[in-house]
């Protein structure tokens, strides 16, 4: 099983999270626990699952935004965004919108693809949680939320960009 | 220059420590090629041929000498003893050795430099005027700009794994010298009747396999809104521009096949999100960047100098040069100058490290210690008394930088090619040295006149063939190196009332030893059909066609279609 770090911690994982079948079939969801189901489910059942007795998180793919779920955002303790491959840059920008324009609280959590190098970057859009790929060294990657001191850009982490801050500083 | 703040130097720093981790832990084989790979291309680290190949950024093409003597230190430590400048306005050195890259990264640090981005999916080096903030046609000065984008634009956390690369020009002045109709987003400076700055914005131009001029997204940007609206752009292009395949994978192919419309909407309702809010530019910070700027201290001096006058009237030579090397200055009594690597018989663009040193000298003791990269590969002082310039051409012209042919048909843009790049089809270098010989007369090559011939070693378009009035495209057919000839394109409009455009192919390709024969006789269809001498060649091409010049080197049409029939025959 894959290793979680969230907030910046390494931290046991309870979810279970439903991935789609090879031909993308829908998973069958067991009737309680804490799971993380796919958006196409969540679509096609959102009645049936709002009376769910156990805890429940959706996953959106690479290729899916948070358009879709729209004001349901705030119904999930968890959103996970997959990452098919570590170059696939889309999870940057549907983590961004689900923080700053769906104002998501719950854990944000990076799947699939998630490698040392690229959760400096996740961190800054707004991940939180991070289900790091199996032959990752999650102890070696803690360190990496520190690779740099600052950044330019206005960000989830840092919502006031640098020329901002600048301004302020040079002000007080 | 632009000098970095304290947080400006300690994220370059942090670069280095970054990459020094990355590259230990790739030896140790705790990264695999393919991860790597993304994270060496970020700082400019390719695999070439013989071995890495290391780009080395220069934002917007500016140098301080003591970052050009840096340059020729690592390339004498490092590498072969040079550098190749190259149309990016970058450097790039052929030989480093992986194990030291963090090294040169950390030498480069030492000089407020880096590699940042200069490859990968990523958001490029941005390239513009190199004669910013000297132009006499001057709107802006673009360096501010460019310097404000870059810093929004390096590691930008939600932009650093785009589709495919991301290049981006800003031109502030009258004349298009950035070609920013053929970059991803290109913008162009104006006033409004205010006198308020802004930008036209240009989207999904580029060169490549798939050459496109950009379309105006945008007619007039107030600046305020700048990184905002290009933030847009960016975010609906990393959630939709195509990954599924490299070659259709540029911002260039989702405006194709959205539409430009539809493309203008999808931006206009995320820019409804993002405008006004916290990246929204204030004035406190263009003041800011333009204070960081260090400025030549101008002495103040009349508009002509009268050594230089005499000097134009005795020495033809120097008198050539002049006129094609010097360029006018906004201040009065000074004018910039490009100092051409364009040589024939040196690749162009190719700089040795003694040289660079030279320049460096010449560039403290004649240009107030900076100086620019060209897109052309040339070098630029921009800020010489006219009263120096008849030393400073002698000085120059000891150092064999001189060849007065800035403009003209031997100024060529070449990329590596195939005898540097494993990407290319064919080589470029060769060609360039074949077409510099044989049109070494000086008054016919002035006589000829204005005129781009560029040429790229493969379809990539390095070499940004596609825009050279004359551009040569390398070609393989059946492991033979083969030459395609394109005219008619064009990189910007630098005189008023011609536009970019993008050239036409005028036929089937040649073998190398042919291609000077086919410039030739372009070149004699364009001499023999010109009004005037005002009448460049691009501007020929325009008036009459392609036809003309298609036949002046195939032969008519019924010649044509003998010889394919007598190709047939023998068949």
């Amino acid at each position: 099983m894959a290793t979680l770090i969230k907030e910046r911690r390494i931290v046991a994982d309870s979810w279970h999270l439903l991935e789609r079948g090879p031909k993308g079939e829908l998973p069958e969801v067991p009737a309680r626990g804490e799971v993380i189901i796919p958006l196409p489910l969540w679509l096609a059942r959102r009645e049936d699952f709002l009376a769910y007795p156990g805890k429940l998180g959706v996953w959106l793919d690479a290729n899916e935004g948070p358009e879709a779920l729209a004001d349901d955002v705030q119904r999930f303790p968890l959103i996970a965004v997959n990452f098919p491959k570590f170059g696939d840059g889309r999870g940057y920008s549907i983590a961004r919108l689900l923080r700053e324009r769906y104002r998501f609280k719950g854990e944000l959590r990076a799947i699939g693809d998630v490698l040392h190098d690229h959760l400096f970057f996740m961190e800054q859009c707004g991940f939180d949680a991070f289900a790091l790929r199996e032959d990752q060294d999650a102890q070696e990657a803690l360190s990496v939320f520190d690779t740099f001191s600052d950044s330019y850009q206005a960000s989830v982490l840092r919502p006031v960009p640098l020329f901002r801050r600048r301004l302020a500083a040079g002000k007080s | 220059m632009y000098l970095y703040d304290e947080i400006d130097q300690k994220l370059v720093d942090e670069r280095v420590v970054q990459f020094r981790d990355q590259t230990r832990r790739f030896l140790a084989g705790k990264l695999s090629e393919d991860e790597f790979r993304a994270l060496r291309l970020r700082n400019g680290l390719y695999i070439q041929r013989y071995a890495p190949m290391l780009r080395i950024a220069i934002p917007y093409g500016l140098l301080s000498t003591k970052q050009l003597r840096k340059l020729a230190h690592i390339a004498r430590k490092y590498d072969r003893g040079y550098g190749h400048f190259s149309t990016r306005q970058n450097l790039q050195l052929n030989w480093p050795k992986l194990p030291q890259a963090p090294d040169i990264l950390a030498e480069l640090a030492t000089v407020q430099m880096h590699a940042i981005q200069t490859s990968g999916n990523s958001f490029r080096n941005i390239t513009t005027d190199h004669f910013a903030g000297v132009a006499q046609d001057e709107i802006v000065d673009s360096f501010v700009w460019c310097e404000i984008i870059r810093q929004w634009s390096t590691f930008h956390p939600e932009f650093s794994y785009l589709p495919r690369k991301f290049k981006f020009a800003v031109n502030g002045a009258r004349s298009d010298r950035a070609a920013v109709a053929v970059h991803d987003i290109g913008l162009h400076a104006l006033k409004d009747e205010k006198g308020e700055v802004g930008f036209r914005v240009l989207a999904g131009g580029g060169l490549g396999r798939t050459p496109a001029i950009g379309f105006v997204i945008r007619e007039f940007l107030p600046w305020r809104h700048l990184l905002t609206y290009v933030e847009a752009i960016l975010r609906v292009y990393n959630r939709y521009g195509r990954r599924d395949n490299i070659h259709k994978a540029r911002i260039k192919i989702l405006v194709k096949e959205r539409g430009p419309e539809k493309f203008r909407e999808e931006v206009d309702a995320e820019w409804a999100h993002l405008k006004d809010g916290p990246a929204t530019l204030i004035p406190e910070e263009i003041t800011r960047v333009e204070s960081r700027f260090t400025r030549p201290n101008y002495l103040p001096l009349p508009a002509t100098d009268r050594g230089l006058q005499t000097a134009l009237a005795s020495d033809r030579a120097f008198a050539n040069w002049h006129k094609r090397n010097v360029h006018p200055h906004k201040k009065p009594g000074y004018a910039a100058v490009t100092l051409s690597l364009k040589k024939t018989g040196v690749p162009p663009g190719d700089v040795t490290a003694e040289q660079m040193d030279r320049i460096a000298d010449l560039a403290d003791r004649y240009a107030f210690g900076e100086l620019r990269v060209s897109h052309e590969q040339n070098l630029i002082f921009a800020d010489v008394q006219l009263s120096d310039l008849y030393s400073l051409w002698h000085e120059v012209k000891a150092l064999g930088f001189a060849t007065p042919n800035v403009g003209l048909l031997t100024n060529i843009i070449c990329c590596p090619g195939g005898d540097f790049c494993s990407l290319a089809n064919a080589k470029s270098i060769p060609v360039a040295e074949a077409i510099q010989q044989r049109f070494d007369d000086l008054d016919y090559l002035h006589d000829i006149g204005e005129i781009d011939l560029n040429i790229s070693g493969c379809m990539n378009a390095c070499g940004h063939h596609h825009v050279g009035h004359i551009g040569i495209l390398g070609v393989d057919k059946r492991g033979e190196e083969w030459y395609q000839i394109e005219i008619g394109g064009n990189q910007g409009e630098i005189r008023p009332g011609r536009g970019a455009s993008l050239g036409r192919v005028i036929g089937p390709s040649f073998a190398r030893a042919e291609v000077p024969d086919v410039i030739e006789k372009l070149i004699e269809c364009y001499l023999v059909r010109r009004d005037s001498d005002a009448e460049r060649f691009i501007d020929v091409v325009h008036r009459i066609g392609v036809e003309p010049f298609k036949e002046s080197v195939y032969g008519n049409a019924d010649q044509r279609a003998a010889h394919r029939r007598g190709q047939l025959a023998s068949a």
